[in-house]
């Protein structure tokens, strides 16, 4: 785009006006990096300390979170949680997708199912975790008020022989994990529908007017052209979710305080209780931060490569290495 | 589409498992937030014998006094959150806007690698430099300042991004080129004809930069100690402890308090926030 006229250059305008982005970036954004990474290498501890001194070993923090049990219980809790919590997500919301675009069967209420779906996602993650703590709470509450009157019912017809008792979700490992995974599910695929939907969406009728015409069945159409159609929403979505879900804070915390015995313990909570509770080891907090920051780096730079699109990069290599040659044979291709 | 008229059976089974799976779906996201208001209005006693109840009762005012009898102050957690919460969607929304127009409409330098570094710190989340953050906020005596939480909106990755996906489209440099003509300077074609232009997207994403500033808890959490400064998520985030352990009517009546205002505004705006997911996703 030119913008030049009568010789007025405008170029600097471009700098004038991302001056506000660059400085609020610098300070609030890129300074706090720093000092973070550079607090994980100092004795800093305490609350509202600012005197702190650089460690005669620097690594001394590093080393010490990653020998700490509760950090390495909070990493594997948090891949284990982002996982039980992301693969039925990404079925559910394709499947989904798949329903509402479907051109042969067309389904009534979109709208409302996609507005329903959707709601939980907007609805303050704090107050979800909070109100899950009182749905599943023991012994009164509502899942098992539902238990109980679930097994008076199936008593009363002698399908079982002992009515069911409530149930202690609190106290129960597991429970507490499949719990808070259940919530991040319920909180996002509705998300995840909405941008897979219009992912579906972008790709050319044409492609699926010729399977049609082929003869391809629904599975058929729905595995050979709209997931590879997909890959780089699939990407996208993937990516997004890890980040959230490396991060995942306000449900673990809220729903059990990371509990039972550590089973719900992210790592996000970790760095928080490290920081703001107990005895402030900032420095610490600020190792376990890092550490984090730097695998959520490497697993997005590594997803990226993975499902970079391969066909593109071969015919990159494949332009470059004509125009190798081409160089090679330097004045024909001057005629061209 | 023409209606065949002998459908398949495969049609009316599919439409079968399809209706199933999304009514089911339907009702497991409503659920906990039904169960949510009718219990806001029984009285803990109610709770305790039947917790779950599709009838609401008439106990709302004295859950509500039980709730505020505990230094829960839902009008001052609300007022504060709005005040952080409107800030910082305007800042967003104006900064974001005219970084994305500076990116869009100028042809300098360091376009290429500005928007590459805002690519790149789209990926970093604020959690991860929280500490150095707070360190920060202390040193310069800003805890407990809604400034804190309101100035870092000026630069907001996500929205620059999608601002810039939209205006490339959809502004004619043209227009441009005739308020310069017209002896306009550079500040007033932002601000008197840039921005009415680009109300629409402004619009979509002001609703997701207010929404992500409602909901958030980590920052505010860290920063806002101070009880008359608390914002709703704080709030709600005590209704755990142990001074409402056993009034369930009084702390559905909280996060009912806490989360009416968002769910006015999602029903409200629910096709715009809807149509704003499916141009490109927005991760709170």
């Amino acid at each position: 785009m030119k913008t030049k006229l009568k010789g007025v250059s405008y170029a600097k305008w471009g700098y004038i006006f991302s001056i506000p982005f660059i400085v609020i970036f610098l300070i609030f954004s890129l300074y706090p990096t720093i000092y973070t990474t550079i607090l994980g290498f100092t004795d800093c501890v305490g609350l509202n300390n600012t005197s702190w001194k650089f460690l005669d070993e620097p690594f001394k923090n590093f080393e010490t979170i990653l020998k700490n049990q509760s950090f390495i219980t909070s990493l594997k809790n948090t891949v284990i949680i982002w996982v039980m919590n992301f693969i039925p997500q990404i079925t559910m919301a394709l499947l989904l997708a798949a329903i509402f675009t479907s051109h042969r069967n067309e389904i009534r209420g979109k709208g409302f199912f996609k507005v329903v779906f959707y709601m939980p996602n907007i609805i303050t993650a704090a107050s979800v975790a909070i109100l899950f703590n009182a749905l599943f709470s023991y012994p009164i509450g509502p899942v098992n008020d539902i238990i109980v009157s679930v097994g008076e019912f199936l008593h009363k017809i002698n399908l079982i022989d002992e009515p069911y008792k409530e149930y202690n979700f609190f106290v129960d490992k597991v429970a507490a994990k499949i719990i808070v995974a259940f919530i991040q599910f319920l909180t996002w695929y509705g998300n995840t529908m909405i941008v897979l939907i219009s992912g579906i969406l972008g790709i050319s009728p044409d492609i699926y007017e010729a399977a049609e015409i082929d003869g391809a069945n629904g599975w058929q159409t729905f595995f050979k052209i709209t997931v590879p159609n997909l890959k780089t929403v699939l990407l996208y979505t993937l990516i997004t979710s890890l980040v959230g879900g490396l991060n995942m804070y306000d449900i673990p915390k809220l729903f059990l305080e990371g509990g039972p015995d550590n089973s719900t313990l992210t790592t996000s909570v970790f760095i928080y209780n490290q920081a703001f509770s107990g005895s402030y080891l900032f420095n610490r907090a600020s190792a376990a931060s890092m550490i984090l920051f730097v695998l959520i780096g490497i697993l997005s730079a590594v997803l990226f490569w993975i499902m970079r699109d391969k066909d593109e990069a071969r015919e990159n290599k494949e332009r470059k290495a004509a125009m190798r040659e081409a160089k090679k044979k330097g004045a024909m291709n001057k005629w061209q | 589409m023409a209606v065949v008229a002998g459908k398949s059976s495969g049609n009316v089974v599919f439409k079968i498992l399809a209706y199933t799976l999304c009514i089911l779906l339907a009702v497991v996201s409503l659920f906990p937030f039904v169960i949510m208001i009718i219990n806001a209005t029984r009285s803990t006693t109610q709770i305790q014998q039947h917790a779950v109840s599709l009838v609401p009762s008439t106990y709302f005012f004295s859950n509500l006094d039980v709730l505020t009898d505990k230094s829960f102050d839902p009008l001052k957690g609300f007022f504060n959150s709005l005040i952080v919460s409107s800030f910082s969607t305007i800042c967003t929304i104006y900064f974001s806007t005219m970084t994305a127009y500076a990116l869009v409409a100028y042809d300098w330098k360091l376009r290429k690698p500005f928007f590459t570094l805002i690519m790149c710190i789209l990926m970093i989340p604020a959690q991860v430099t929280s500490i150095g953050f707070y360190q920060f906020m202390y040193k310069i005596g800003m805890t407990n300042n809604f400034l804190a939480l309101i100035l870092p909106a000026i630069a907001s990755p996500t929205t620059v991004f999608f601002m810039r996906q939209y205006m490339i489209p959809s502004l004619p440099m043209e227009i441009l080129q005739s308020g310069r003509i017209d002896g306009a300077g550079e500040f007033r074609i932002f601000n008197q004809i840039v921005l009415p232009m680009m109300k629409p997207a402004m619009a979509t994403q002001a609703i997701f930069a207010f929404v992500t500033s409602w909901n958030s808890l980590f920052l505010p959490q860290i920063l806002l100690i101070d009880n008359n400064k608390h914002t709703l998520p704080i709030m709600v985030s005590q209704l755990n402890g142990d001074i409402y352990r056993t009034e369930f009517g009084a702390i559905y009546l909280g996060l009912f308090l806490t989360v009416l205002p968002v769910l006015v505004i999602y029903f409200l705006l629910s096709k715009h926030i809807i149509a704003g997911v499916a141009l490109g996703g927005v991760k709170g």
